[in-house]
């Protein structure tokens, strides 16, 4: 099922807004099942390039190829029809309304009840409960509302979520910059789920612990550049603390 | 735990749930008030048939401006204008049907279309502006206010205009609106002397109610179509999520802007609805009618338990909250205490109402 060949490559990507380069230059591959983290302070380029990965923004240059084809990602619709889903920091849930609706919000099942269409309430509530069983989460009852989920939980069900409808690779935005140390393993644990099944996971963070704790490879990303990538094993807390911080190229330390 | 621990937290959490219904503080309300005038009115004939039909008709005339404003406002929304648009919409018919002499099937269905499309530009304006609805909406209280006495006064040099009835007569579309129905029902009652007859005047021998009027029809065939709306189609589902979060429900891809003007013209609609009753069962439209209806629709649905913020909601507590209400208004008026006093009741019960959500909705979200 898993192939050598990179599920998703970008190619020395540039993006200049006006006369400010936000990238200059950043490449990554990822395979399928791989989490490839990446790791940046603010200000590094790391949204400008989420924002290029879900359709956002185009490159000014560069190249994006899916499964080995060039492909052009013009608006988020596209970066979806081809398998990305990009969960925010916001999470794209809506605190008040409960984890069902929440969960099918734009996608809903529905049947016919003579000539009316409503939502199918029972088959939306069990896939729900299943998928939750899946990725850990014992929900009391799916009618409850997101809001009395912990953050971990959101996350959690948005993750789900995106990897139930089709995503083949999934950008997670900090998803861990707002937890507890608990939340924060629970979230890891659903990365590690979602990678079992094949999906690709860019994990995209400023806290290298979490980063180490779940990465296959680390890309570092400084003023818009890309410092270099290692596999993991092949890199220590210490070293990429030092890229992220320092600015050092990955050469100039392994010296 | 112990058993009595268990039986204790699985309570309490049953009560938490339970106080999570938006309509909960609303049906305890109708309760409370049903309660009360049941042991000081019993006497005043406020729950006889013809005391009932009475606080009826209130409640259902607060109930239809509600069930649009309960909707808009769970998507996110207000609409200030309605009080101005009845006036509108009133005055449209009259004028077109007793000055220019169109049949009044033809009036009513262009103040449906004009409201409607007004409503819609009050949500375009809305959605494409980024503006508050709170400030879009009361420059069309003004507006609409504004041009209806204008239209009055330039048709008629009057803000009154009669003489509908006489122009209804024999229409087909008038009844929908200012009839009853089952009056056959109410006849056969009276025979039966289940009803009580008058006995004296014109109506001698007519029962004391003899039907139910499409007022009340219009309430409860609105309040079951956007509860169901609402509760039960993908729709309800949109107009939640644009209420709640308009940010993430487009992210996700929900038309937000679609659902949003939509709601505000299905508030136009029941405030057209209103007016149109209105019209057909007094025979005339009033320049100056429908003022500070916005207002009541608004404190219904949130004595119904709606957030002001949008997102979270329900149209059975927004009809309940209507019927508290016409209860209480109707209610003083036969218990003898001075009308002005309502006013003073329903401050102290929004404020009440407001309180009793934002504890909810922090019970909801889990904030602090």
């Amino acid at each position: 099922m898993m192939s050598d060949l990179p599920l998703m490559e970008l190619k020395d990507i540039h993006k200049s807004f006006g006369n400010v380069d936000a990238l200059k230059g950043v490449s990554i591959s990822i395979k399928a099942g791989e989490c490839h983290c990446l790791l940046g302070d603010n200000g590094a380029g790391k949204s400008t390039f989420i924002k290029i990965m879900s359709g956002v923004h185009q490159p000014t240059r560069g190249q994006i190829s899916i499964n080995g084809q060039d492909t052009e990602i013009n608006n988020p619709r596209e970066a979806i029809d081809v398998g990305i889903a990009t969960v925010y920091q916001d999470l794209a849930l809506i605190p008040l309304m409960s984890v069902s609706r929440n969960f099918w919000l734009g996608r809903e099942l529905t049947k016919k009840v003579g000539p009316i269409t409503v939502m199918d309430f029972e088959k939306c509530n069990s896939i729900l409960m299943t998928e939750m069983d899946k990725m850990g989460i014992q929900l009391r009852d799916p009618t409850q509302s997101i809001g009395t989920l912990s953050g971990g939980e959101r996350q959690t069900v948005a993750i789900a979520r995106a990897v139930f409808f089709g995503a083949k690779i999934l950008i997670l935005d900090e998803p861990t910059s707002a937890l507890g140390v608990y939340q924060t393993s629970n979230v890891l644990k659903t990365i590690e789920r979602v990678r079992e099944k094949g999906v690709a996971v860019i994990f995209i963070s400023h806290n290298v612990s979490h980063a180490l704790a779940v990465g296959d490879k680390f890309t570092v990303l400084s003023r818009g550049e890309t410092l270099g990538t290692a596999k993991s094993g092949e890199i220590d807390f210490q070293e990429l603390q030092a890229m992220m911080s320092g600015n050092k190229k990955l050469s100039e330390l392994k010296k | 735990m112990s058993t009595n621990e268990k039986f204790f937290s699985s309570l309490r959490s049953k009560f938490s749930v339970a106080l999570l219904r938006p309509d909960l503080g609303a049906i305890v309300g109708v309760v409370l008030v049903f309660l009360f005038f049941f042991l000081v009115a019993r006497d005043t004939g406020m729950f006889s048939l013809e005391g009932s039909m009475n606080w009826g008709i209130v409640s259902s005339q607060f109930i239809i401006i509600a069930v649009g404003a309960c909707l808009l406002m769970i998507a996110g929304e207000f609409d200030l204008s309605v009080g101005s648009m009845i006036g509108f919409a009133g005055i449209v018919i009259a004028v077109t049907s007793v000055v220019w002499g169109w049949p009044v099937w033809l009036s009513i269905i262009t103040a449906f279309v004009v409201s409607m499309t007004i409503g819609a530009l009050i949500g375009y304006i809305t959605v494409k502006t980024n503006l508050p609805s709170f400030i879009v909406s009361l420059a069309f209280l003004y507006i609409l206010r504004g041009m209806t006495i204008f239209i009055a006064i330039v048709s008629t040099k009057k803000t009154i205009i009669g003489g509908v009835t006489e122009a209804a007569e024999n229409d087909w579309l008038a009844p929908i609106f200012g009839g009853e129905i089952f009056t056959g029902v109410f006849d056969w009652l009276a025979e039966q002397g289940v009803i009580q007859t008058f006995v004296a005047g014109t109506k001698a021998g007519q029962p004391v109610v003899s039907g139910i009027p499409m007022m009340m029809v219009w309430a409860i065939g609105l309040v079951i179509f956007a509860h169901f709306l609402l509760t039960k189609t993908r729709f309800g589902n949109w107009i939640y999520a644009s209420g709640g979060d308009a940010q993430a429900a487009r992210h996700i891809g929900v038309p937000v802007n679609r659902v949003k003007i939509l709601m505000f013209v299905f508030t136009a609609f029941c405030a057209t609805v209103f007016a149109t009753t209105q019209v057909i069962e007094f025979g005339s439209a009033s320049a100056d009618r429908g003022i500070l209806k916005e207002f009541e629709a608004i404190i219904s649905v949130v004595i119904g338990g709606a957030l002001l913020t949008g997102g979270y909601g329900s149209v059975i507590g927004a009809a309940l909250g209507a019927v508290i209400f016409g209860v209480v208004q109707q209610g003083l008026f036969f218990i003898g205490v001075e009308s002005s006093l309502f006013r003073v009741f329903l401050g102290v019960l929004l404020l009440l109402a407001v309180i009793l959500n934002t504890h909810v909705r922090k019970l909801i979200t889990g904030a602090k």
